[in-house]
């Protein structure tokens, strides 16, 4: 039994784990790149999740849904940046910081004013409501699976994108050398901009997998934002690679922190406590992260 | 002696806070009073926030938390008093203020002594993540701590005659406590700055590597004045815990933390009386823009950001002399 347990929650830990990456790779990108601290992505994530709860009552199709939402958000992203934070990129942390608390304040109120203050369900979609006895004994429902290999995919895909595309090596060259790659005469500014709508969209697809397994209201990108500065923090700023290994660790050490101190008898307080204990570990021996993409 | 712009400012809004019981007792809006001590008390807050975010260059995206565990520590030790429940061996807590205050001032310095010791190893952006996991962690440990209340927080009965001579049912006479209290750590804290230590600290945030070069343990002193401010903040926790008589985790969240770096920059970071001018800009923002739309977050996020772009000085920064203007801190 005690086996079962553990593979069960193996599982819920690496799906964590993948919706933790696809929020880390956009912020982490954004950090990289334009040295720029966004309170305001897990506003994005929120967005992402809450235009799935509309588009799939428009659509009837939760499946459609998702892309629409996606792309809804790449175009919330597009605007964003445009508007708002393109000028902050100059300016030091602290401003920066301030800037986008200010957006989370919007983004939440503005949520607050078009779905209303009420948490929305999203139903898992009929094709994917069953569970699939992949362990022997322990049957496990099929669309936390399907959210983890859309993750895994999703990963590969960013990884394509990064080492084998034009795009990506200039997203390369940005994160090594800014000023360089401008002046080699690459449009930095619709590099940016590029950059942080897609880190927008894949916020975006995290909330939209996230929100028939969670609850869809306001405020859900806060906590999932915090977590996700522990992974990119952990992983080492700007590092895709250290992103992805520090999701995986992170969610999983999150996942079994709610179960393992209560087997043992230990206070549950360690729970909630535990990838930032964690993270204070890493940080105290490596404190660039294990990944560090620059000095 | 001719005063300057900001001299008499500071001058008349003390003495415009001095007179406020006497102003709402006239009026005939004694619960003003309240509202006027709470703000004062988060200006305790800002302004040890500002010791280090304003002069150190330290951006603590955590400073709620250091508030919150000297309120805890207020409330735990009156909770045991008033339950007669022991809270260490026999010792049943206590609700003399001077034990209590005292107590948080320590255990709010001592956690942002062990805070600092692992966050001030990284710097520029993982500091401010760091220090706002760390604030997390506090937040989260006082959620599950259920014995004293978790998540619903914690009631109490608080000591009612502090330092054995004020009535802190008293609203007036609480209230001068707490402008005391500020008026004191707002001259300790000029003191500060402007001593040797202090003026280390700032060095620090102009350029660290060139103070090491030449023989200073740059660590050390940012770690003291991070802890200085950690318990300076414990100590207006202590008062919001007295103030308040109650005390829940959701004074520690992290939009609180972002809530207090707020109130410094509206005000005017690195000038100390700045972020008492900020506290009250935005507590008196957070009261009344409510009155006019209920969702004034819409307005007041984008205020907000207005503010980065366009207003870096903040309120009081205006009444900075010329040439304090363009220097000083960043």
């Amino acid at each position: 039994m005690a086996t079962l347990l553990f593979l069960e929650q193996t599982l819920n830990g690496l799906q964590l784990g993948v919706t933790l990456f696809l929020m880390a790779a956009g912020l982490t990108l954004v950090f990289g790149i334009m040295n720029m601290v966004n309170l305001a992505h897990g506003s994005l994530y929120m967005v992402g999740a809450f235009l799935t709860a509309t588009f799939s009552q428009w659509t009837g199709s939760f499946a459609l849904a998702v892309p629409l939402a996606v792309a809804g958000t790449f175009v919330v992203g597009l605007a964003v940046e445009t508007v708002a934070l393109r000028t902050l990129y100059a300016r030091d942390h602290l401003d920066q910081v301030l800037a986008t608390f200010g957006l989370i304040l919007f983004f939440n109120e503005l949520v607050k004013i078009v779905w209303g203050p009420v948490a929305i369900f999203i139903d898992v979609p009929a094709f994917l409501s069953g569970r699939v006895e992949l362990i022997p004994g322990a049957p496990y429902p099929v669309y936390r699976l399907v959210v983890l290999a859309v993750g895994l995919a999703v990963a590969l895909g960013l990884w394509w994108l990064i080492a084998k595309t034009r795009i990506g090596m200039l997203i390369r060259a940005g994160a090594s050398n800014r000023e360089m790659i401008g002046a080699l005469g690459v449009d930095i500014k619709r590099l940016y901009t590029l950059v942080f709508a897609l880190g927008a969209a894949l916020a975006a697809l995290a909330g939209a997998m996230a929100g028939p397994i969670y609850v869809v209201e306001i405020g859900m990108g806060d906590s999932m934002l915090i977590k996700t500065f522990v992974v990119i923090v952990i992983g080492g700023i700007g590092s895709i690679r250290g992103a992805f290994v520090a999701a995986i660790i992170v969610g999983v050490v999150d996942t079994f922190g709610r179960i393992v101190p209560a087997q043992l008898g230990l206070p549950t307080a360690i729970a909630e406590m535990a990838i930032y204990i964690l993270m204070a570990a890493v940080l105290f021996w490596k404190p660039a992260g294990l990944f560090a993409a620059r000095a | 002696m001719k005063l300057d712009r900001r001299t008499w400012f500071v001058i008349l809004l003390l003495m415009a806070l001095a007179a406020l019981p006497l102003v709402a007792t006239l009026a005939g809006q004694e619960f003003q009073i309240a509202q006027f001590r709470r703000i004062l008390i988060f200006a305790i807050a800002a302004v040890s926030l500002d010791l280090i975010l304003g002069y150190g260059g330290m951006v603590c995206f955590g400073h709620a938390a250091f508030f919150g565990v000297g309120a805890y520590v207020v409330a735990i030790l009156n909770w045991h008093a008033g339950r007669e429940v022991p809270l260490i061996g026999t010792w049943m807590g206590t609700n003399n203020v001077l034990v209590t205050w005292t107590a948080a001032v320590l255990v709010s310095g001592g956690a942002a002594f062990l805070i600092g010791l692992v966050s001030l190893r990284t710097t520029g952006i993982y500091f401010i993540m760091i220090t706002l996991a760390f604030a997390q962690m506090i937040y989260f440990f006082f959620v599950s701590l259920r014995a004293y209340g978790g998540d619903d927080g914690l009631r109490f009965d608080g000591d009612t005659v502090a330092f054995g001579l004020i009535d802190t049912q008293d609203d007036a006479a609480f209230y001068y406590l707490v402008l005391a209290v500020l008026c004191g750590v707002l001259y300790a804290g000029r003191r500060m700055v402007n001593s040797r230590f202090g003026m280390v600290v700032q060095a620090c945030r102009e350029n660290e590597r060139r103070m090491k070069a030449l023989g200073f343990p740059t660590a050390r002193y940012k770690l003291a004045a991070f802890a200085i401010a950690g318990a300076t903040a414990g100590l207006a926790g202590a008062l919001f815990a007295a103030h308040e008589s109650y005390i829940s985790p959701s004074i520690m969240h992290w939009t609180r933390s972002g809530d207090l770096i707020v109130m410094v920059v509206l005000g005017g970071m690195g000038t100390l009386f700045g972020p008492v001018v900020g506290a009250l800009a935005f507590l008196f923002l957070e009261k009344t823009l409510p009155d006019y739309t209920e969702h004034w977050m819409v307005v007041f996020g984008p205020i907000l950001l207005l503010l980065v772009l366009f207003a870096r000085r903040g309120i009081f920064g205006w009444f900075l002399p010329k040439e304090e203007r363009d220097g000083g801190s960043h």
